[in-house]
């Protein structure tokens, strides 16, 4: 089994598994060299964002270890075990524990344990065979002995040593420091310098992901609506004071309530800004609260966040007057959203398409889109007017969901009806403009068709709409007739 | 709840006996929030233009004369603010949606417009008075909801608090009771042919109700496309029909 990436030359191996290395592949081997020692190879694309992802939650489950967990590289975990390792009966007995656990996790991990980062990183990637994986202090020697490649240079440097013939750790750091890195760079010293604790070189352990979550628990059980209330304040104006103090802003928010004969239900609440306003939060949750059946009681309620995002700064004192305050159109919208669906609560975001009914789409509303000096720049206007300044067919007020056919008469091919008959009624057609030809997206699938001549008419009354024909008079199939639109 | 029981004595009472008066009363502002962009009926209307508050426009189906009236106003109105447009699903299959290249054509940028959509008159009658309450919005327009008498005191009540402009777009020419401040039908009629193609739209706008004073009438208007202005235009058999040519 091997993995494989694009890389120099073509596809490359990028990873190996034991029995593909025995077989004498490995890492960074053109894919085709590969093929040729083994014929019945078992090949997959690497995945290096899906495994990053993996690696950083393998180093957060690390922290059951101790909280100085870092990922290392693209196939690395280092923790600082300082203080910890009697925890686990010792250094070694830790170990044991973490690779037993990863291997049953379905990971093959090696591990070691030395005094700096560094010597860590190197003794578990190059030690020898049958070295134990506790490098103890003072075992200066077994380090000196380790190849090269666990000084953790770059590709260009340990070729240039292997050109010198300097083949282990020890032939290095023997090497006076001048002329060393004159002629390999500060990298080398640094690396020998990390490698045997003369530099510090600290973790940055991962952020942990405190949840935000307030919770409160009642001495005796609540059932009234006004305790119930009184509880949702002091959640939501706690949980509200910790988003504050982090930046954060709530797009989602989850009200637990546990009941005393074990039920729980849940009532939960979108947003569709990030908003950290009690008065807000509560409003919305003000809608739903009256859904909560306390039956024999509530013993305890929560309050998750479960989704935030870091909250932006507002600019709303430059709002010029006349626009509308954004925290208010937020909370409307959320309103609104929350009570009839975020589909129900829509804007018009427009595409470049040729159809008509292409031309736009409906997004569930949020603040960032309506205010309309953002959107002066975007399409949306600039493609209105430029079908203004064009010169081309107007466009209709309203637009039918779905075209509907009429009978039209049109004497002459090629020309706007005389009459047409819509919904039972009949229109007598006083002028015309037309036709504007708009053909089918033949480029997209699923949009073959036959192209359309749009007509605006008005009829006797003043009436104004938007038809169109489908088809050629004279060709195979006849032409079809449809009312698509309405004009003011 | 503690504060409302403490502000209830003479602003409450002030308030629910208005609410009681309701249509009684003429107690109406003064200051105009949208000017129609015609001189004549402005000068028509006791404000001066339309005030705050709830007014209807009904039409007859399938014209779009009423919608076109709807966004004149609109955009008409000094505010840029997001305009909420509520309707049942129902009126979108019959009448069609808003459709933004359009909308944009008539000088409004199709990103204001926020659509709602419910399926229960009285959600939409909520979320109207939602909008309403709500400053900066440009204008609340409905479709398809026909508000009894006290919903639409509400709306009214809502529409003072925010500053909004309620337009009801109803169909049919029948006369309901409402609250309304003003009721108009608009119907299109027969426009200037150019080029031989259709001109501008005209539309023939009946104030059919007013309270605060206006009386009863209409005028023959005519839609501006490029200045996005309304003008009235006095007599229709005076206009140079030769332009047909």
């Amino acid at each position: 089994m091997v993995l494989t990436g694009s890389g120099q030359g073509g596809i490359r191996l990028t990873a190996v598994d034991g029995a593909a290395a025995r077989l004498g592949l490995s890492a960074g081997m053109p894919l085709a060299d590969a093929r040729a020692l083994v014929p019945g190879l078992n090949v997959a694309d690497a995945a290096p964002q899906d495994d990053a992802k993996a690696l950083a939650a393998l180093a957060d489950w690390c922290t059951r270890y101790g909280p100085w967990c870092a990922v290392d590289g693209a196939d690395g975990i280092r923790l600082d075990i300082t203080g910890c390792a009697h925890l686990f009966g010792g250094e070694a007995a830790m170990l044991r524990d973490m690779e037993r656990r990863l291997r049953g996790f379905g990971f093959a991990a090696r591990g070691a344990v030395a005094d700096t980062p560094a010597a860590a990183w190197g003794w578990a990637r190059y030690r020898g065979r049958n070295r134990p994986p506790v490098l103890e202090t003072g075992q200066t020697d077994l380090l000196l002995s380790l190849p090269v490649a666990a000084l953790r240079l770059d590709v260009a440097s340990l070729d240039t040593l292997a050109v010198l013939g300097l083949a282990s750790v020890g032939a290095v750091a023997a090497l006076p420091r001048g002329p060393l890195s004159q002629r390999l760079g500060e990298a080398v010293l640094e690396r020998l310098d990390r490698l045997f604790g003369r530099l510090a070189e600290p973790i940055t352990p991962r952020p942990v992901a405190e949840p935000l979550i307030s919770r409160m628990i009642f001495p005796e059980a609540i059932g009234r609506w006004e305790d119930i209330d009184a509880a949702a304040h002091r959640l939501v104006g706690h949980l509200c004071a910790g988003m504050s103090l982090k930046g954060q802003g709530a797009r989602r928010l989850e009200l637990g309530f546990y009941r005393v004969d074990g039920g729980v239900q849940h009532i939960a609440i979108g947003t569709s800004s990030p908003t950290h306003s009690p008065d807000h939060i509560l409003r919305l949750f003000a809608e739903r609260l009256g859904t909560v059946a306390p039956g024999f009681g509530i013993e305890a309620m929560v309050l998750r966040a479960s989704e935030t995002e870091p909250l932006l700064s507002r600019q709303s004192a430059f709002s010029s007057a006349g626009q509308a305050d954004p925290a208010a159109l937020a909370a409307l919208i959320d309103r609104l959203q929350n009570r009839l669906g975020s589909h129900r609560v829509v804007q018009l975001i427009p595409i470049e398409s040729h159809m008509p009914e292409r031309a736009e789409r409906q997004k569930p509303a949020s603040v960032e889109d309506s205010s309309p000096r953002k959107h002066r720049k975007s399409a949306s206007l600039s493609m209105a007017e430029a079908f203004y300044k064009q010169g081309r067919s107007a466009r209709p007020l309203s637009l039918l969901p779905i075209p509907e056919p009429i009978e039209a008469i049109a004497p002459v091919p090629d020309d706007p009806p005389l009459t047409f008959r819509w919904r039972r009624n009949l229109h007598r057609v006083a002028f015309a403009d037309g036709p504007e030809r708009i053909g089918p997206e033949w480029w997209l699938p699923g949009q073959q068709g036959r192209a359309r001549d749009y007509y605006r008419v008005e009829d006797a009354a003043g009436r104004r709409f938007w038809l169109y024909r489908e088809g050629l008079y004279g060709a195979v199939e006849p032409p079809r007739w449809f009312l698509h639109g309405f004009f003011p | 709840m503690q504060s409302h029981i403490n502000s209830l004595p003479a602003e409450r009472i002030a308030r629910a006996a208005a609410l009681i008066r309701g249509g009684l009363t003429t107690e109406v502002e003064t200051r105009p929030c949208s000017g129609t962009g015609a001189v004549e009926i402005d000068a028509a209307l006791p404000w001066g233009g339309l005030p705050r508050g709830l007014h209807e426009i009904a039409m007859s189906a399938a014209d779009a004369a009423g919608a076109g009236f709807v966004a004149a106003l609109i955009g008409r109105r000094p505010s840029r603010g997001p305009i909420l447009w509520c309707r049942p699903r129902r009126v979108a299959l019959d009448a069609g949606d808003p459709y933004g290249p359009g909308i944009a054509e008539l000088g409004i940028e199709p990103a204001r417009l926020i659509m709602v959509e419910a399926a229960k008159p009285a959600d939409l009658l909520w979320a109207m008075e939602e909008g309403a309450r709500t400053k900066g919005l440009a204008a609340v327009v409905a479709e398809g909801v026909t508000p009894d008498l006290t919903a639409g005191r509400r709306l009214q009540l809502a529409a003072e608090a925010g500053d909004g402009l309620i337009l009801l777009l109803q169909s049919g020419r029948q006369i309901v009771p409402s609250s309304a401040l003003t009721r108009w039908f608009v119907a299109s009629i027969p426009s200037l042919p150019e080029a031989g193609g259709p001109g501008r739209p005209c539309w023939k706008l009946e104030l059919w109700r007013c309270r605060g004073g206006g009386r009863p009438q209409d005028w023959m208007v005519e839609w501006d496309d490029a200045a996005l202005s309304l003008s009235v235009v006095t007599q229709m058999a005076d206009r140079p029909l030769a332009a047909t040519g």
